[in-house]
């Protein structure tokens, strides 16, 4: 096991790392999700040795590697940027951390072959890394990290640097890579949640240098434990609207008010901050609890168009399915889905979240 | 456009006559007879002048001339390689410690380390004369080859330490770490991954290194006084008032004839490897 405790690391008085404790065991994925500047690749490098701390502690399988040298620690880390030894062939490249291994040369050839057929590469063995598109070049580096089995794998945004379909493609088949009768301890950085909700056996959600959270890709995406999360792991983001509970009613602004859901009926009256996922925010039929909103944004991707709009009571994002004949500057009413709402106090946190209901 | 071509062709050749001139002068006179040096500008062998080998004889002690530049040759030699080596090798490490860790000393970081070596070179090499004068012949080294090399060597590393700095600057930090990451300690990255990579670089500094090395002229001429004297001063010090024209010229071409060997040695280096291929 993987025994991170209070872990911090700074640089020049820019804090890297804030007392990060987690316990990552062997044959699992943990993706570390955040966005650009969380820690997550600050993270990987205190866990391969490549970042000094100044507070806190490493154990591996019982052992305190805090101290213990970079390349005497076993971990295997892929960049998003392609990184391979751009004077070594293909084979050479995979071959290279094999040698401190002291295998006989029979087992080397066959381990680089094994690996270098499982990702695809062994008809481009004698290429330079330079000859082979983005993917290839990633593939490159994954065999490279899996052929020595460490006991630490990492990756670091792997997919970042690739379009849009090859990502998705080579998502899935990372996932066979290393996963499959893997018994290291695997952790991949991401920024987006579909790919922690693919990946993940336990996703852990990173702000400026902290953990927030960590769950089951459906626990952190069911209960956010703050505002924070619930932004982080909704995509796009969730829209926060302040408003009041009196008298068993949902008060949003001066005009709309609704008989609070079943889901919030616990809720005290006061002033709280309300939470509704984009796709929870539908046009509105004919429907008392619906806000006129003007639309700032519009953004068509894949087969969805997703709105950003203005209310009375702030911003909101608006994902609908399908593609719709929305301009920036029209008018739209939007309902509010009452029953999926996530109520948070005034700090931030979660208080109720609507639950794995039927939408 | 053809404009242009017709230009930069004409501002080309020019500039070569000017540059390849006096060389073919030097060339020519090499081989000419008393009497073919005073009939005036002749440059066709053969058919203006007989050529003769009096001026190469002269220069390696033919003829009963005093002038024999084959032991400065080698001293040159040996200087200059010893210097350049050794530049070459502490200026390569240096550098890649320079460009990989922070080193920090009160106000002194990185940049002032790599311009305090600079510095070395920008510094009018009369400013050291005397200390290095004084340094070798407290040391005993005063008029030997080991001497010159020492005194060559801080004027070489700077050169060396400017071009790779930069040079090593230029490749990724993640395949150092990659490589630390994959079991290679620090020497063995700097050996086996990083060294390799740095070749072209190498080569460059090399070739200045050698260059620089060779016409150095200022410290063999106070440091020495006859025993390990370089092709420089030895040049310098054949008077042109008594040593014929001829002689003089023969004297110039052999001692850049080593440098155009070397030159042609090392060309198919300088283009090999790259560094393409490394970070997308």
């Amino acid at each position: 096991m993987l025994d991170i405790q209070g872990v911090s690391a700074s640089f020049n008085g820019e804090v890297f790392l804030k007392d990060i404790t987690l316990q990552a065991e062997p044959g699992h994925i943990y993706v570390l999700l955040g966005r650009t500047g969380a820690g997550k690749s600050s993270l990987m490098r205190a866990v391969g040795g490549l970042l000094p701390l100044d507070a806190g502690t490493i154990h591996f399988a019982g052992e305190d590697i805090t101290q213990k040298p970079v390349w005497k620690r076993d971990a295997a880390l892929v960049y998003q940027q392609f990184i391979n030894y751009p004077n070594k062939t293909v084979r050479a490249n995979v071959e290279f951390p094999l040698r401190k291994l002291k295998l006989s040369r029979v087992e080397l050839n066959l381990r680089v072959d094994t690996y270098l057929k499982k990702v695809g590469l062994f008809d481009f063995a004698n290429r330079r890394p330079s000859q082979l598109s983005g993917g290839q070049q990633q593939r490159v580096a994954l065999a490279r990290s899996l052929a020595r089995q460490s006991k630490i794998l990492m990756l670091d945004e792997p997919l970042m640097n690739l379009d849009f379909k090859l990502r998705e493609q080579l998502r899935e088949e990372f996932l066979d890579l290393v996963s499959v009768g893997s018994q290291a301890v695997t952790f991949y950085a991401t920024t987006e949640i579909t790919e922690a909700m693919m990946l993940g056996y336990q996703v852990v959600v990173m702000h400026e240098g902290s953990i927030l959270q960590i769950g089951s890709p459906s626990e952190v995406f069911e209960s956010p434990r703050n505002t924070l999360v619930a932004q982080i792991v909704n995509d796009p983001p969730m829209t926060l609207i302040q408003a009041r509970v009196t008298e068993g009613n949902f008060v949003l602004g001066s005009d709309l008010t609704i008989p609070l859901p079943v889901h919030l009926r616990n809720l005290g009256d006061g002033e709280y901050t309300f939470g509704i996922r984009a796709n929870d925010l539908v046009p509105a039929v004919d429907s008392a609890a619906s806000e006129s909103c003007s639309i700032q944004f519009v953004e068509v991707s894949g087969s969805e168009t997703v709105l950003y709009v203005t209310s009375p009571s702030g911003e909101m994002v608006v994902q609908l399915e399908g593609i719709h004949d929305f301009s920036a500057g029209g008018k739209i009413e939007l309902e509010i889905s009452a029953e999926r709402l996530f109520a948070f106090d005034h700090l931030g946190d979660l208080l109720i979240a609507p639950g794995i209901g039927v939408k | 456009m053809i404009i242009k071509r017709v230009l930069v062709t004409a501002f080309v050749s020019l500039w070569s006559i000017f540059v390849l001139m006096p060389l073919l002068w030097a060339l020519v006179t090499s081989f000419k007879s008393p009497a073919a040096v005073e009939n005036g500008a002749t440059y066709i062998p053969f058919l203006e002048f007989q050529p003769e080998l009096t001026g190469w004889s002269n220069i390696f002690g033919g003829g009963g001339a005093t002038t024999n530049l084959i032991p400065p040759l080698m001293n040159s030699i040996v200087v200059t390689l010893c210097a350049a080596l050794i530049s070459l090798a502490l200026g390569t490490i240096t550098s890649y410690g320079l460009s990989r860790y922070l080193y920090k000393a009160g106000f002194i970081k990185n940049q002032d380390i790599i311009f305090f070596f600079i510095s070395q070179r920008i510094m009018p090499p009369i400013v050291l004369s005397f200390p290095f004068f004084l340094m070798l012949k407290a040391l005993g080294l005063l008029d030997t080859r080991s001497g010159l090399v020492l005194v060559s060597i801080a004027g070489l590393m700077p050169i060396v330490v400017w071009l790779m700095v930069d040079f090593f600057n230029g490749i990724p930090k993640e395949l150092d770490e990659m490589a630390m990451l994959e079991g290679y300690s620090p020497f063995e990255v700097f050996g086996r991954v990083i060294l390799p990579l740095a070749a072209p670089g190498l080569t460059v500094a090399g070739m200045f290194a050698v260059i620089f090395g060779w016409n150095d002229f200022f410290y063999p001429l106070i440091l020495t006084f006859g025993q390990v004297v370089t092709l420089p001063v030895a040049i310098v010090s054949l008077n042109a008032t008594i040593t014929p024209y001829w002689t003089l010229s023969a004297a110039a071409i052999f001692a850049i004839l080593p440098l155009i060997a070397f030159a042609f040695a090392i060309e198919r280096f300088l283009s090999k490897g790259s560094l393409s291929g490394a970070v997308r």
